[in-house]
This record gives structure tokens, sequence and C-alpha cells, in this order.
């Protein structure tokens, strides 16, 4: 039995919205659906969309199609185990989330980080960043067109995994930040590679910007699309980049700095108007600033190599392997660490700067070793509440640049 | 030998010629982009992917034609053909070398299908009809983004094909007829050192005509009607096997053709630089060669620039090409009559 559906032409009329039913431009309205399979929605996201002629009339962005019970996962997980559910929430920068969520926990269980651990958790955060805003790029420049874009910032994050790789042991979802420290010191070989990478992306951000920032095209489809202003960005609760597009210098790292951020050299872009290529601008001067930190961070883990990575602290950090062998101390540790870490009674929030916007974890412990509560602050899903603000009374094609340039990961929205 | 047999030998020549020229047009395509993206492109089948066009056509041959529910069943059987057919037929009268050909003591005349009087109106018609391909598949689809698309297409056409002829009707009044072949005898000789050639005489009838070739052929960074980030494929979302093949064939073929009237046009067609009686085959080279070029600034744009929103595309169309190509006709106007 096959049945036959003809178009879902909107049930509204013109006239419902107050537009003139006698003018002929304005006919029936469309109602599209895009997504959550399409090429341009980044991910499963869905928007459903009042068209008129090609004009944007009203938008509503359906998330919730990733949605895997991150937040409820971490309840039952326990704290230690949810590191590795952190890769994937924003999953195109695990390292800078797994920070975040340290970060976290420990400012509830009261301990700092030791000084080479926070400065390979900086350098770790940047190159992240710098991914992070590379796949912007490539997608918002596949978006708007121009393909070879993409591949070209794909071969540098490419490189980028690669770096990582030879640290982590993982390209992606690389869970090698711990409670109190990272898994492992980073290896002098690695530090050389990712310095060389580093001191090359600057003449590679000159070629990206090459292709696209004097290009007449790219200037038309971007500019004065999607603008945002900075009460906008304060009534949505847009942070990071698009907030910094639309001329408000707040960041996370120069604000309320952790890590150590307020011992490094490096400058806040911001935008004047918000619109899709102020939001351009800022990301590629945000890699960068990115790149100066990362070298900066290379420079102090070189005058600190051999100090310890890892906390001391044997309620929250597990003992090397080596020493649970011989000693029943340390087993009883690990054993306990495993099976029953709990932290102490009370609340924390800790945000950190991430390539989207502010990305903050709520905890919320009883003393005991389940989680009461852990809630994650992604960016992204703020970001794409603005989407219907900016896409009404544009074009088709500029919710294109919009989405692109508002960016966001489904992983990180629907957790 | 017969009239008749030989037309029928010149015209599967010429049609092989095309469909082989864009056969491998989508190879090169491939192949181009991937050298702009660190990439190898198709090298399996065949020595250096050379039979890659081959394997897909035996693909689009062997996959399942989808009707969805709710389409035109002739008008969405019907519009891939449309599409295809006058991208085809326009070839008949490029002038591909001038002087008879003579091979095996059998003079074959000269090597186009016909001469027609009206070489450059008649390639501007029925190119123009390519369009109704497009139109009419989005719109018979029974989907929305096909609707979209092939509202796109008709959108484009009206802001650049009146610029095209207007840049056109320059060089017709320079050569003082429409036929091709006078055309291009008009451009042989030299011009202040250079070739007669009209890229040199009309320099911006050229720029705006090849930008406009751009837009003829629905490519990249005019390609609205397929746009796939925005409308998924476009005018094409819902087809598949040999009935999306020839859109691509119709838009390959429309590319060629394309190149060869830039050619024609601009060029000096099948002229050999500074040596007007050359031999036909030399010309035939030339000409290749210079339809050559244009064709990787079709692949070599397509995988640079950004796309247009296509309401710029109409802005440009109106509000800077037309104004533009209607003081170049008129100052070829004056230049010619006095």
């Amino acid at each position: 039995m096959t049945e036959t559906h003809l178009f879902e032409w909107a049930p509204t009329t013109p006239a419902d919205l107050g537009l003139d039913q006698d003018d002929p431009l304005h006919g029936e309205l469309l109602k599209l659906n895009v997504g959550p399979q399409h090429p341009a929605t980044h991910g499963v996201l869905r928007l459903r969309i009042t068209l008129d002629g090609e004009t944007i009339h009203d938008c509503d962005p359906v998330v919730g199609y990733l949605h895997r019970g991150k937040e409820k996962t971490c309840e039952s997980l326990g704290w230690r185990k949810f590191f590795v559910h952190t890769d994937r929430l924003d999953y195109v920068q695990p390292l800078l989330n797994n920070c975040a969520y340290a970060l976290a926990l420990e400012k509830l269980a009261g301990i700092e980080a030791p000084e080479r651990a926070q400065e390979i958790r900086v350098l770790l955060m940047e190159i992240s960043r710098i991914m992070a805003h590379l796949i912007y790029l490539g997608t918002t420049a596949i978006d708007l067109g121009a393909v070879t874009m993409f591949f070209l910032t794909f071969k540098e994050r490419e490189r980028a995994y690669d770096l990582l790789d030879a640290y982590t042991g993982h390209r992606m979802n690389n869970t090698y930040v711990r409670i109190g420290g990272v898994y492992a010191d980073i290896d002098e070989d690695v530090a050389r590679a990712m310095r060389s990478w580093l001191s090359e992306m600057p003449a590679k951000i000159d070629e990206f910007e090459a292709l696209l920032t004097g290009n007449r095209i790219w200037y038309d489809r971007n500019k004065n699309v999607g603008i945002l202003t900075t009460e906008d960005c304060f009534a949505w609760s847009l942070t990071g980049p698009n907030m910094r597009g639309s001329g408000c210098a707040l960041d996370l790292r120069k604000d309320e700095p952790y890590s150590g951020y307020q011992e490094y050299d490096f400058e806040v872009p911001v935008g004047t108007i918000g619109d899709s290529y102020d939001r351009y601008l800022v990301r590629v001067e945000e890699m960068r600033q990115s790149v100066r930190i990362a070298l900066q961070a290379l420079d102090r883990l070189e005058k600190s190599r051999g100090d310890e990575f890892l906390l001391e602290d044997r309620h929250y950090v597990l003992p090397p392997k080596q020493r649970v062998h011989e000693s029943m101390e340390e087993l009883i540790f690990q054993f306990k660490i495993i099976t029953d870490m709990s932290l102490p009674k009370g609340e924390a929030y800790h945000a950190v700067e991430s390539s989207k916007g502010e990305l903050g974890f709520f905890l919320a412990s009883d003393g005991t070793s389940e989680p009461v509560r852990c809630h994650i602050r992604a960016p992204g899903l703020m970001n794409v509440q603005a989407v219907p603000l900016l896409a009404r009374g544009r074009l088709l094609s500029d919710l294109m640049a919009i989405i692109g340039s508002l960016d966001f990961v489904m992983g990180e929205v629907d957790r | 030998m017969n009239d008749l047999l030989i037309l029928l030998i010149k015209a599967s020549v010429i049609y092989g010629g095309l469909l082989g020229t864009a056969a491998l047009m989508t190879l090169a395509e491939r192949k181009f982009s991937a050298w702009m993206q660190y990439r190898i492109g198709p090298n399996r089948v065949g020595p250096f992917g050379l039979l890659q066009p081959l394997a897909d056509g035996v693909k689009f041959i062997f996959k399942e034609e989808v009707v969805p529910d709710g389409a035109n069943p002739w008008l969405f059987r019907m519009a891939p053909m449309m599409a295809a057919v006058p991208a085809m037929l326009t070839v008949a009268v490029v002038p591909f070398a001038g002087g008879d050909i003579v091979l095996f003591g059998q003079n074959f005349g000269q090597l186009s299908i016909t001469d027609l009087d009206i070489g450059v109106l008649f390639m501007l018609a029925i190119g123009g009809l390519g369009v109704y391909g497009v139109i009419l598949g989005g719109w018979s689809s029974n989907s929305k983004y096909s609707l979209l698309g092939g509202l796109r297409a008709s959108a484009q056409m009206i802001s650049y094909e009146l610029s095209l002829i207007l840049v056109v009707l320059s060089i017709v009044a320079m050569s003082g007829t429409l036929d091709l072949r006078g055309i291009v005898a008009e451009q042989t000789g030299t011009w202040l050192l250079l070739p007669a050639w009209n890229v040199f005489q009309q320099p911006l009838a050229f720029v705006l005509f090849v930008i406009a070739t751009f837009a003829e052929t629905n490519r990249h960074p005019f390609d609205f009607a397929e746009c796939e980030p925005e409308l998924v494929g476009g005018f094409h979302t819902e087809y598949s096997s040999m009935k999306f093949a020839l859109f691509f064939l119709g838009e390959y073929c429309a590319m060629v053709v394309m190149a060869c009237l830039t050619t024609v046009l601009f060029l000096g067609g099948p002229e050999v630089p500074y040596w007007a009686d050359a031999p036909w085959f030399l010309q035939l080279v030339a000409f290749m060669v210079k339809a050559g070029i244009f064709l990787f600034l079709f692949i070599w744009v397509r995988w640079t620039l950004p796309r247009f929103r296509f309401d710029q595309l109409m802005h440009l169309g109106w509000k800077v090409f037309l104004p533009l190509a209607l003081a170049n006709l008129f100052l070829t106007g004056l230049l010619v009559s006095f």
C-alpha cells in the first residue's frame, strides 16, 4: 500500500501573520523542515522554518536528537568515570572539556593541580581551541560554498590530531586529564613537535584569511548578516566569540582566570557590530592568540621539566601502578579511589572559556561517592537559541551563514 | 560520397567528442579538486583513474530509479532530457576548424555539423532552453527543496541572460554577422600587433561574458539551483540513477559548449595566432587548447570561491552587468558607425 503525500502547506495564511494578502509578493507560506539530517545543520539540529518566498518568517530549532543523558550518567557512574563522557560533549575539543570538568572537581574537592599540570592543561586547552576554531572555519566555509577551505583547515587539524595522538595515544576522545593533574607528563619530542606545528600555524591562518577575509563574495555573504547586539547576548546568555563579536570583551581567561591564565600574555579580540563577519574575524584572531598562549605554555613547560604533573593526594589521585604492586597502603588507596571515591559535601561551579563560550560544570555532592547532580552549562545550547532571533526576516541562504557563525556542536547542545 | 553520410560521420565524431569531453570533465573536476585539496582523486579505475567516468556511468545505469510519491510522472521524467538535450544541440553550429578537411582522399567539408547564418542566435536560444529542465525538474519532484531550487533557477535566468545577450550583441555589432564562422573570420589577422581577437578589442565584454557563462551553466559560484548546503541537492534532490546522470551530463555539456562559444566569440575560434592558414588539425588543437582554458577556469573557480546568495546575483545582474553591457554596446555601436 502506498500512500500519496502531497505538499504539506502551512495552514496559516499571510493574513494571519499581518502580511498584506493582496500583495502578490506574499503568497502562501511554506513550512520547511531542515534537518535533523541536513548537510548544513552541523550534526542533528532540526529547524522548522516558515518561509515567505525565500524569506524566513519564523524559525524554530528542535534539539535533542543527540541526547544521551550525560548529566544523569554522571550520577550513576560516579565522579571519576565521567571524565570519559566529557570528551563526548563537544567532541571537537575533548581535552578542553576534560580540563573544565577536572577544574570543577578540584574546586569541589578543594585541591589544586601542580604548576606543571596547569601548564600542560593550558597548552592542551589552547590546542583544543585552535582545533575547534579550525572546524568552525572549515564547516562555515563549506556551508557558504568554499569547499576547499574545509580541506585546508582539516589538514591542519589532522596534524593536531597526530600531535595529540603522540601525547595521549588517542586522536579523539583523549580523556587525559585527571583530578589533580594530567595522566602523564608531556614528552620532550612531543613538545618539540607541538612547537613546530604552532609556529607554522600563523602562516597557515594567513593563508586561510587570504582565501576568505578579503574575498568579496565571503564579505557579502557575512557582512550585516545575523547582527547580534551585546544586549541580545546578555538576554540570551550568549558568551564566547559570539559575544565578543558584538563588541563585549568578556573572556573568562581574563575575567576569572583559572589554571594560571593571568600569567600569560594575550589579547582578547572583539568585533564591532556583531554580524557573522565580525564573529569570523574574532575567531580567526583568537586562533592567533591561542598560538601565542600555547607557545608561552611550551616555554614554561621547558623550565618546569621534571616537576610533578599529578598531585600526590591519595584521596583523589590513583597511585602509580608499580607502587600498588609493592605497597599495601597504595593498594588500599587504589581500591578506595576506584570503588568509592567521594568528594566533600557541597556544591561547586567552575566555568572555563571554551571555544564556544562559557563551559561550566555545576557539581553537587552529598559527601558520598554518588554525585547528587552534575549540570553542564553548555555554551552551544545558548548559541542555538539565538538562531531564530537572527534568522527571522533573512533569506534562507543567510541561515547557513548564521548557523555557521554561531558555531555549536550538537554533542554539547543535546548532551 | 553522399552528403548525408558525410554529415552523419561528422555528427557522430563531434557528438562523440562532446560526450567524451563531458565525461572527461567529470574526471578532471575530481582530479583538479583533489589536487587543490591535498588529495589524490580517483586512481583505481584504469591508468590514472581515466576509466572512472565509465565506471560512474555503469554505476548510474544500475542504480534504482526512484520516482517520489506525488511527483508529476511525465514532467519528472521529461525534465532531465530537457536539461541535457539543449546543451548537446548547440554544439551543432560550433566551427571547430576552418578550411576543408581532406582525409583518405575524401573532402569532408568544414569541421562543424552545420553552418547556420544565425549561429549565435541559435546557440543562445537553444542553450537558454536548458533552464526549463531545471525548473520543471524542481517543480515536478513534489519536494520543497527541489521547488526552491527550481524557483531560484528561474530567478537566476532572468537576471543574467539579458546582460549575456547584450554582451553578445556588441560582438555581433563589431563583426556585422550572426554567423559564427563570420565572427571567427572577423577576428583573423592582427590588431596592434596582437591577434585581432575580441578579447583584446572588447575586454569588458569578455569579462562580463565569462562571468555570465558561469551563471548560464549553473556553475559555482552561481549554482543556487543546486546549492547543497541549503537545498540539499536543489532541483535534483529527488533524482536518482540515469535521470540524475542526465542532469549532470547536461551541465557538463553546457560547460563544454559555453567554453566553445567563448572561444569562438572572443578568442578567434580555431585560429592559430599569427598563422591564418594553418592546417585544419592544428586549428582544431588550437581550438581545444583555448576551450580547455575555460573548462579549467570553470573547475578552478568552483573549488576556490564561496557561493553568492541568489539575490546578490540578481543585484549583480541588474545593477552592475546590465548598465555595463549597455554602455559597452553603446560604445561599440558608436565606434562601428563612425
